[in-house]
């Protein structure tokens, strides 16, 4: 099963604190922050560790100003089985 | 070999503007000047393929050309007074933005609705403003059929040398009267790419805005100021007028457009009565010949305007001549065209009275 | 007091990157275009021009043709979209922005050329341009930012004001028997067989901006075809004249605009031929 991560950076002189990313995030991980931007506006910041990468954010945000990024961890499988071996068998390992 | 023909005037403008490698014409029919738009759409498409279109509106007209006229390319339009006064906030965009293109107004009666009749009162709105703002444009009376075809070629060249508005000022004589015209040869169209123009945005340079919105007063200024330097050298070196016998003139009649013509005739009947006439014949009206006919009012008595209209350029007359010489005006308004024994008339009224 | 929450505000506050490994370029999966200036925009917090304008940017840099592209700006709350846009842009007086846009595409017929403008701008002073550019079947594409309300002006009505709705030119609501009743120029248009494309979306989820994308992808690439005019309108919010938060906008516009505006294709080109 892969594991989906992400993560998004805010460029939080820009953000108007509209919260409309906040409102589209389907993990509810965004929130607008106590503090101020020299604007004047309260930011938002990601409050929960949740981030699927899903872009929904970015997409409704009207400033442009959330990068997004994602990583999917994919567990190693094995990809084959080698059955019925009768003789010698050479495996070369390519790196 | 000559290319002679005998043309309508505005047939001949339309003609003009083919040869002069026009790329668009953005037009609305009204009276009298239709037959430029109908004589393009007839005509441009097999000879240049310059883009016709007849709009949906004046309004729509000079905001087609403000868009076209900023990619760089040579367009007009043409219309007649009520049809230019709705032109008169696209023409102020254009001006601001300092874009290249030709106008022609083929000036009816008014004011209002008015008539088809020739006249010669839009000269207030053409020359000095008619839309919002400071700026001018160079205007150009013609006063024949010739000067209809070859203001046009020397329109477009003055508009793309000034980054200007140019105007033709004609009238509904002009347009509709047939007379003898040389066809310059037919000049082909550019694809020339202007730096100040929107043609996309490549890599080796800055996005092109054109716009005359400049919120901050102190770029406003400096938009204005900018204008005026313009203005100024174009005043320098633009100036254009013709003068007729005035050398030993005792009165010099100061007209433009076909009125000239006719002074010219009043002249001639002047002269077989004994009265020493001149005409004195402004070519451009935007820049005025101030200087000139300063000049000429040390050499003679007085001055008589003769308009067909109430009263407009006389008073760039009187500004030229600051009081030297008295600045008499005779004028018909409604359309009606003055005769030379009219003017002839007024003529002998004023020699009275200076000779008394 | 969430000390997590207070961990995550401190890693964010200088906009560092937080989690190295994560937010690596390898990683990125969305940021704002080149073709989008990075500058702060003037507009309200939540107006959906933002938006807008940042899918315009993502549309051309899609498809890579900034050195193709002239737009044309309305007056309106968008009179600056050309400081937003990183492509040749020219400033139309208020309304007349498709007979700008005409005049460009008929001498520069292989460039793209699209108009940007408001309901104002689009269906008041502007809907003889309007009209007749839709119906000569113009090149280009149109786009129509609906709000139902000026703007730029302080919050006048529009012709697109639903009935009810109050500014400061019906401070009692619209009242039918007096201004008439909300304008649907988009279904107007639509009938136009010079009209090849017409669509109406909004931007107020992430589903809606992303078939606002798709529109206005159309509404370029069909410019290639030469078969008519795109036309996409966008039902926005102006949580400023509407006197709400953004969020309480974009709920108003979901129960009120949208029953009136229902988004949706109006008109789609029958065998859409892919463009070469």
């Amino acid at each position: 099963m892969a594991k989906v991560k992400g993560d998004i950076l805010i460029d939080i002189e820009k953000c108007k604190g509209c919260e409309l990313c906040a409102a589209a995030c389907p993990q509810g991980s965004l929130e607008l922050s106590r503090k101020l931007n020299s604007k004047g506006y309260h930011y938002i910041v990601r409050i929960v560790d949740n981030c699927t990468g899903c872009t929904n954010c970015a997409l409704v945000c009207p400033e442009g100003i959330i990068k997004v990024y994602r990583k999917t961890d994919k567990k190693k499988e094995p990809v084959a089985t080698i059955t019925n071996v009768t003789g010698d068998i050479t495996v070369t390992v390519q790196s | 070999m000559k290319e002679l023909k005998l043309m309508k005037g505005n047939e001949a403008l339309a003609e003009a503007a083919i040869r002069s490698g026009c790329d668009g014409y953005f037009g609305y029919p009204i009276t009298p000047q239709s037959e430029v738009l109908e004589y393009l759409t007839q005509h441009a498409k097999e000879r240049t393929g310059m883009v016709v279109l007849q709009a949906e509106s004046e309004i729509a007209s000079i905001n087609m050309i403000y868009g076209a006229a900023g990619t760089g390319k040579k367009v007009m339009t043409s219309s007649s007074s009520p049809g230019i006064s709705l032109m008169q906030e696209g023409i102020s965009y254009i001006a601001c933005a300092e874009l290249p293109c030709l106008l022609v107004n083929v000036v009816r009666g008014g004011p209002g609705l008015g008539t088809i009749q020739p006249s010669q009162g839009d000269y207030f709105q053409t020359v000095k403003g008619g839309g919002h703002g400071d700026y001018r444009l160079i205007v150009l009376a013609p006063s024949t059929v010739q000067e209809m075809v070859d203001h046009v070629k020397l329109g477009f060249d003055l508009a793309f040398k000034w980054r200007n508005p140019v105007m033709i000022l004609s009238d509904g004589a002009l347009g509709q009267m047939m007379e003898k015209v040389e066809l310059f040869p037919q000049m082909p169209r550019t694809n020339e790419i202007y730096p100040w123009a929107t043609t996309g945005k490549t890599k080796d340079r800055e996005r092109t805005i054109i716009t005359s919105l400049h919120i901050q007063p102190d770029k406003m200024q400096e938009i204005n100021l900018h204008l005026q330097k313009k203005y100024k050298a174009i005043e320098v070196e633009e100036i254009r007028y013709e003068m007729i016998d005035c050398e030993d003139a005792d009165l010099v009649l100061v007209a433009f457009g076909l009125v000239a013509r006719i002074c010219q005739k009043a002249a001639q009947l002047a002269k077989e009565k004994g009265i020493k006439v001149g005409v004195f014949r402004p070519i451009s009206l935007f820049p005025y010949p101030y200087k000139a006919l300063n000049q000429l009012a040390d050499n003679v008595k007085a001055f008589l305007t003769v308009e067909m209209n109430a009263g407009q350029m006389v008073e760039d007359v009187r500004l030229a001549v600051n009081g030297k010489i008295p600045v008499e005006f005779t004028g018909r308004m409604g359309g009606i065209i003055p005769t030379p024994e009219e003017i002839l008339n007024k003529i002998e009224e004023i020699y009275v009275g200076e000779t008394a | 007091m969430n000390e997590k929450r207070l961990l995550e505000e401190e890693k964010h506050f200088e906009t560092m990157i937080a989690e190295e490994s994560l937010c690596s370029n390898e990683n990125l999966v969305y940021e704002k275009p080149e073709t989008l200036i990075d500058t702060p925009m003037h507009y309200c917090p939540g107006c959906g021009h933002g938006v807008a304008h940042r899918l315009i940017a993502e549309v051309v840099a899609e498809l890579d043709i900034q050195d193709e592209t002239i737009g044309v700006a309305p007056v309106g709350c968008s009179v600056f979209a050309y400081n937003y846009l990183n492509m040749d842009m020219t400033e139309a007086a208020h309304g007349r922005a498709s007979a700008v846009a005409t005049g460009i595409k008929r001498v520069l017929p292989d460039k793209y050329v699209f108009s940007y403008q408001g309901d104002g701008d689009l269906a008041a002073i502007g809907t003889g341009e309007t009209i007749h550019t839709c119906n000569r079947g113009e090149n280009i594409l149109m786009i129509f930012i609906n709000n139902g309300i000026y703007g730029m002006t302080g919050g006048q009505m529009a012709p697109t004001t639903l009935v009810g709705m109050k500014s400061t030119t019906t401070p009692f609501g619209r009242d039918v028997e007096i201004m008439g009743n909300p304008l649907k120029i988009t279904e107007l248009i639509a009938q136009l067989p010079g009209v090849y494309y017409c669509t109406r979306v909004a931007v107020n989820t992430p589903n809606n901006v992303r078939k606002a994308k798709k529109a206005i992808m159309n509404g370029f690439k069909y410019q290639e075809l030469k078969k008519g005019l795109s036309f996409v309108e966008i039902v926005s919010n102006c949580p400023s004249n509407w006197k709400m938060t953004p969020i309480e906008s974009n709920k108003w516009l979901e129960e009120n605009m949208l029953p009136y505006y229902p988004l949706g294709d109006l008109k789609v080109p029958q065998n859409p031929q892919k463009a070469v």
